[in-house]
């Protein structure tokens, strides 16, 4: 068996030079230091990434989209399909964990400033694919076709028409006309499984080469005071194994969520009812549904909602843009504006979070 | 390129005029392939039946005190009949962000569940976000029959 395997070792090594690639995995040396926990977070969002590239793809085998299909063809899944319950369950749970983690993930690599000179490019990728993140969540809210993803669907396109001039365009774009229908089904459907996948694995392979071709980032002041002479472990195969031991644990943590907090359906969509009671977002945009209810009519001449969404867009904006504007870090210097910022955020975002949620 | 041999400045000239052509082309032939998938995006404007007025039902089918929504061609209208028997209709669009309203008898007043955003009973938006009143329908009782149409 050993003499096969080598056979067909040395038989591709002869045409590809897989000995550059061995030797390069060799090399490759992941700090240790009291802030090391938080490497694990990239890799524990792309393992929920290729969990949702596989149910996914279980998922379109059975999912019909359109108005009078959908709703039925995900009743059909769960109820009828042997595991049909389990492969949705999974989908839905990890899509909020994946969230969770890259969020985790963005947030560590933002108060260690990992993002500063080299590694601009690796945050601005990590950044569009969180956003796209977003987009795969809001697109993938609608498949179901229920009543509470009707109405954040309506919610949600409408703040885009809202933005003066390009808005209006946007929202048919998105809606597929006026109104939120089956045309907005079909569109969303084709972004969830089509437009989205494709854009976030070339990102994806962008993010990760540069990870490989520029190595680990190390804390700031770590850098200074270490500088040649860090503890390290091997990538391959010390960290390599731990990463897989992680992701062990994660997939046991989605069968038991799965199973035991099966997500539900809810009620078919209908157009011409009332938005029911309690109609709440996803959790990761609970905070800035919550901010739009606290914002008045009017302010000052600008509409209430015009407002926030610009200001969560000049947030978002200045946030993704981040190893432009700090140039100490860049400088190697700390700075800690950038990290009382960041705890800004993170307290905003959770206070606003459970305001709505109690709401 | 400046030169006092009239050969190359024939050859420069020539070389700016394919340049132009060139470029030219080329952003005709960018042009061409982006037009047919932009205009593909944009989805086409479906004509709908123009609905000026919808039946609702009997009058004594509409208890005092309650909301419906009743279906105006594509859009949801609110129907509501007050406590004291007055009948009023408002697009139930809410001027907010197009979620669906509803009536609450709790606090007697239209409520929009998405954003807590509140109407009075003459549609009137009075707390929460909503920017703008709800559109008025006209209410038309004719024997028994309930109509609903536009406000013209």
């Amino acid at each position: 068996m050993k003499t096969y395997f080598k056979t067909f070792y040395h038989w591709i090594d002869e045409r590809v030079q897989l000995e550059d690639l061995v030797q390069f995995l060799g090399k490759k040396y992941v700090p240790i230091h009291r802030h090391s926990i938080w490497y694990y977070f990239g890799g524990v969002s792309l393992f929920l990434f290729i969990i949702q590239v596989v149910t996914g793809i279980l998922l379109l085998l059975y999912y019909k989209s359109g108005e009078e299909l959908a709703f039925e063809s995900i009743q059909f899944i769960m109820s009828k399909v042997q595991f049909g319950w389990l492969i949705r369950s999974i989908h839905s749970w990890t899509a909020n964990l994946f969230i969770l983690t890259a969020m985790i993930h963005m947030f560590s690599v933002y108060f260690e400033k990992s993002y500063r000179k080299p590694r601009e490019i690796t945050w601005l990728t990590g950044m569009l694919m969180f956003f796209l993140a977003l987009g795969f969540g809001f697109s993938g809210y609608l498949l179901p076709w229920n009543e509470l993803a009707f109405f954040a669907t309506k919610v949600g396109t409408d703040i885009a028409g809202v933005v003066p001039v390009f808005g209006k365009p946007i929202m048919v774009f998105l809606r597929g006309g006026q109104e939120v229908t089956g045309a907005t089904l079909s569109r969303f459907f084709g972004f969830h499984v089509a437009v989205l996948p494709g854009i976030f694995t070339v990102l994806l392979g962008i993010h990760l080469v540069l990870i490989q071709r520029q190595g680990m980032s190390e804390p700031l002041a770590r850098e200074e005071a270490l500088a040649g002479r860090e503890k390290t472990m091997p990538f391959f195969p010390n960290f390599l194994l731990r990463d897989l031991l992680l992701w062990l644990i994660v997939l046991n943590l989605l069968a038991i969520l799965a199973v035991f907090f099966p997500w539900e359906l809810g009620k078919k969509a209908d157009a011409f009812a009332s938005a029911p009671a309690g109609i709440k977002p996803e959790w990761y945009f609970l905070f800035m549904f919550q901010t739009l209810k606290y914002i008045p009519g009017k302010l000052w001449i600008l509409d209430g909602e015009i407002f926030g969404i610009l200001l969560f867009s000049a947030g978002g904006l200045l946030w993704t843009l981040v190893p432009f504007w700090d140039r100490k870090s860049n400088r190697g210097e700390q700075n800690k504006v950038i990290t009382y910022v960041g705890l800004f955020v993170i307290f905003y975002i959770i206070v606003l979070t459970i305001l709505g949620w109690t709401a | 390129m400046t030169t006092t041999d009239g050969l190359n400045t024939v050859n420069v000239k020539k070389r700016d005029f394919l340049k132009w052509i060139l470029s030219g082309g080329l952003v005709a032939f960018v042009g061409s392939v982006l037009y047919p998938v932009l205009a593909y995006l944009k989805p086409p404007s479906q004509s709908e039946v123009e609905v000026s007025s919808v039946k609702v039902g009997k009058l004594t089918d509409i208890p005092k005190d309650s909301g419906q929504i009743v279906k105006f061609g594509s859009k949801p209208v609110i129907l509501i009949r007050t406590v004291a028997g007055d009948l009023r209709a408002f697009s139930a669009t809410c001027t907010h962000l197009d979620c669906t309203v509803q009536y609450r008898k709790d606090f007697g007043a239209i409520w929009c569940a998405c954003h807590n955003g509140k109407y009075d009973l003459m549609g009137h938006n009075i707390s929460g976000p909503p920017p703008r009143p709800l559109n008025e329908y006209r209410v038309v009782v004719q024997g028994e029959e309930v109509f609903v149409s536009k406000n013209t």
